[in-house]
């Protein structure tokens, strides 16, 4: 079977998922995405780099970077030059071909994931019917990458975090896939499209409680503040990319932010209506709304501290789960039971419960613990 | 199945960014648990102490600053003041409110690293520190006002103060004192309530009462494990018998304690500037003292309250123009022998909010 069969294009198997007006159809639509997503990617972090560095010195009664250009915006270029003539160093002791692979192996899921993202209407590499899923499938390998650094660099810290990054991980997919689950739920559909084209209202307002578990857990997933146990600076140094410089190094920067990109990118379409929004184009809509949530998390970055290894945990299992569980049991009995409720009293309905549960948990879940008797 | 585990050692420091200079943990871990800690010194020491016999008693006045270099103020004083016992000379009364300003200016900008970095240990992205060192830097000007200096000030001299404080010094100070509680409060707002770092501090490194005594720790240490002891208020030196300030303490002895009770000393500190701004008499900083002092053979210690806890400077005259032995006593270095104590049985994250709880200065226990 020849690569450019026409097996391979999925609009005969799924038919209307795809533009007509392309010609020459799937593999001119597929070269110009990839572009399209290779240069979104790199842009959006160069971007977010930036934005994150003024917003970080603005919250720190600083300036920030000022001098690279207008505003400093070619400051992202500038690390960049200096990463890449920095010396490429390899552990003596390290396991090199792994060392050498993890860089890889945690950047190219975090790129993937973009694939299924629409931009507009209907302008997404390709529109998987089981498109979150792939998200959240596709967005769990990187840890492996995490763990492969930590592992092969021959360092306590890197092997600390390497563990933390695991554990951490690992216990905060079960409440992220629950939370979009309400979503998926509200829709019907798990493609990213249908997801966006039925919010009539952003689900933010129909799906409150549902949308900060998935910005605490997913905030967990990419290790940004208060759960940035992996690279914690104060404790283990850099976690897992200790030992890295040079391009390799860069390319873990790469990834934080092609990371936090996706996160920014996901909460837009699933809770903010993602292209949809009056007036202005889709995609100036769709890149407002992605430069907002990246700024909320950089807020949180810049005010609060870090919490400990084992309270992480806790959060997960005993805070965040239970809710994400009773956020997916009253989303189904709203769409079983009472499929003809106004969106409005929905709205208001579901922000009640939140603050109830919220305020009910704040009473009960205690993060403590802590010693042990040695 | 049971999977065969064993302890392993990590090297914490003596470069690494959060152990407050070159201080070394040789930490032995279970997982993230510490089992065991050792405390490796040694790393900055300057051979203060047998410099400091080899110097005339001005001399040794900016080998002081060199000590803790975030109080220099406050080792100035602990200096002169165990100088001037022992040769029986008097500071005129202006100096004496000069040194007193100095002191409590100096006490608020120790705390507000000491707090930052405290904070940045429980991994709040440097925010905390950079508003501190905000603050921080005016008192820093006010120091350059005066002493020309922004970190070893060589200020106070046997028998005063080597200047009288510049015209401008006044009406910035008297911003600076209506500024700060403001700037305490909009902290506090932050911080004080926070859940995570409730979550972090509360409970984690106590201290009983009892141990702190044991190993004889001062300071915010101390007070913060329930025990009142200020030298400015059981042996007042100075003239600190002359101004109201409370002496804040804590209960529990831990973390969020040690915190809470620098931040108080803060407030009081502000309270005693104010008094000792009205209070101010005109008149010498300096009473005549020759700059070759001769002090009669025989000891004296002299001895503050430093941002730290008690800083004391003991001294053995021979009737030379040097000291015949010059020893400090280091609050810091003795606050951290508190450290295993404290940490043993909780995670790597918690040494270092325990380890920038205690506020220790390199400088100093190494000296």
């Amino acid at each position: 079977m020849s690569l450019f069969d026409p097996g391979l294009n999925p609009s005969a198997y799924y038919p209307g998922t795809l533009p007509p007006e392309w010609p020459g159809g799937y593999w001119i639509h597929w070269g110009v995405f990839v572009v399209i997503i290779l240069a979104f990617v790199l842009l959006m972090a160069m971007g977010f780099i930036w934005l994150e560095r003024r917003e970080v010195g603005r919250f720190q009664a600083r300036l920030g970077p000022n001098r690279v250009g207008p505003f400093g915006v070619l400051q992202p270029v500038a690390d960049a030059i200096k990463v890449l003539t920095k010396e490429d160093i390899i552990p003596a002791k390290g396991d090199k071909l792994v060392y050498w692979l993890a860089p890889v192996v945690a950047f190219v899921p975090a790129l993937m994931v973009f694939a299924v993202v629409p931009f507009q209407d209907g302008a997404l590499l390709a529109d998987l019917n089981i498109g979150i899923l792939y998200v959240v499938a596709i967005s769990s390998v990187s840890v492996v990458g995490v763990f492969m650094a930590g592992w092969s660099s021959n360092n306590k810290y890197s092997l600390l975090g390497a563990m933390r990054a695991v554990s951490q991980v690992v216990s905060y997919e079960i409440p992220l896939g629950l939370s979009i689950l309400g979503v998926v739920v509200l829709t019907g559909s798990l493609s990213l499209n249908s997801i966006v084209e039925a919010q009539h209202i952003p689900f933010i307002l129909l799906q409150p409680l549902g949308f900060l578990i998935y910005l605490a857990a997913a905030a967990a997933e990419i290790n940004r503040t208060p759960f940035d146990l992996l690279e914690a600076d104060s404790e283990i140094v850099a976690g897992f990319h200790t030992e890295y410089s040079g391009m390799k190094f860069a390319l873990f920067y790469l990834v934080e932010y092609c990371e936090v990109l996706a996160v920014s990118v996901i909460v837009t379409t699933l809770f903010l209506a993602g292209w949809k929004g009056p007036l202005l184009p889709p995609l100036l809509w769709f890149l407002i709304k992605v430069f907002g949530v990246f700024a909320v998390i950089v807020w949180v970055r810049a005010t609060v501290p870090r919490l400990r290894v084992d309270q992480v945990m806790a959060f997960a299992w005993k805070c965040l789960l239970p809710l994400a569980l009773i956020n997916l049991l009253i989303t189904g009995i709203q769409v079983l039971v009472w499929p003809e409720i106004l969106p409005w009293a929905a709205v208001f309905l579901n922000l009640a419960i939140m603050v109830v549960l919220i305020l009910l948990w704040s009473k009960f879940f205690k993060l403590g613990g802590g010693r042990v008797e040695v | 199945m049971v999977i065969k585990t064993e302890p392993f050692v990590v090297n914490i420091g003596p470069a690494h960014p959060s152990t407050h200079g070159v201080f070394r943990m040789r930490a032995t871990l279970d997982g993230e648990v510490i089992l065991d800690i050792e405390p490796v010194f040694g790393y900055l020491h300057r051979g203060i102490e047998k410099l400091a016999e080899e110097r005339t008693y001005t001399q040794i006045i900016p080998l002081t600053d060199r000590l803790d270099y975030l109080a220099s103020m406050s080792n100035n004083l602990a200096y002169v003041l165990a100088v001037e016992k022992l040769a029986g000379i008097a500071a005129p009364e202006r100096a004496e409110y000069l040194r007193v300003i100095m002191a409590e200016l100096q006490r608020i900008a120790s705390h507000l690293i000491g707090v930052g970095a405290f904070l940045n240990d429980c991994g709040a992205f440097m925010t905390p520190i950079l508003y501190m060192i905000r603050e921080r830097e005016k008192i820093l000007d006010l120091f350059e006002m005066v002493s020309g200096q922004r970190l070893t000030y060589n200020y106070m001299r046997i028998g005063g103060v080597s200047h009288d404080i510049p015209e401008e010094f006044l009406p910035a100070l008297d911003k600076f004192i209506k500024g700060m509680p403001g700037f305490i409060d909009e902290y506090d707002q932050l911080l004080q309530e926070n859940e995570i770092l409730l979550a972090r501090s509360k409970g984690v490194g106590i201290l009983s009462g009892e141990q702190a005594i044991n190993i004889s720790a001062s300071g915010p240490v101390l007070r913060a494990s329930g025990i009142k002891w200020d030298i400015r208020k059981v042996d007042p030196y100075s003239i600190y018998d002359r101004f109201e300030f409370e002496m804040p303490t804590g209960s529990a002895g831990d973390c969020y304690d040690r915190y809470r009770v620098r931040v108080e000393e803060m407030r009081q500190s502000v309270r005693i500037l104010k008094q000792a701004v009205e209070k101010l008499p005109p008149g010498e900083v300096r009473s005549e003292v020759s700059h070759l002092v001769r002090p009669p053979a025989g000891e004296a210690y002299g001895h503050i309250e430093s941002p730290r806890g008690e800083l004391g400077f003991y001294l053995v005259s021979d009737n030379s123009i040097a000291p015949y032995r010059f020893h400090v006593r280091a609050p810091s270095l003795l606050n951290l022998t508190a450290l295993r104590e404290m940490v043993v049985g909780w995670k790597v994250a918690d040494v270092l909010a325990i380890f920038g709880s205690i506020d220790i200065c390199m400088g100093e226990v190494d000296r």
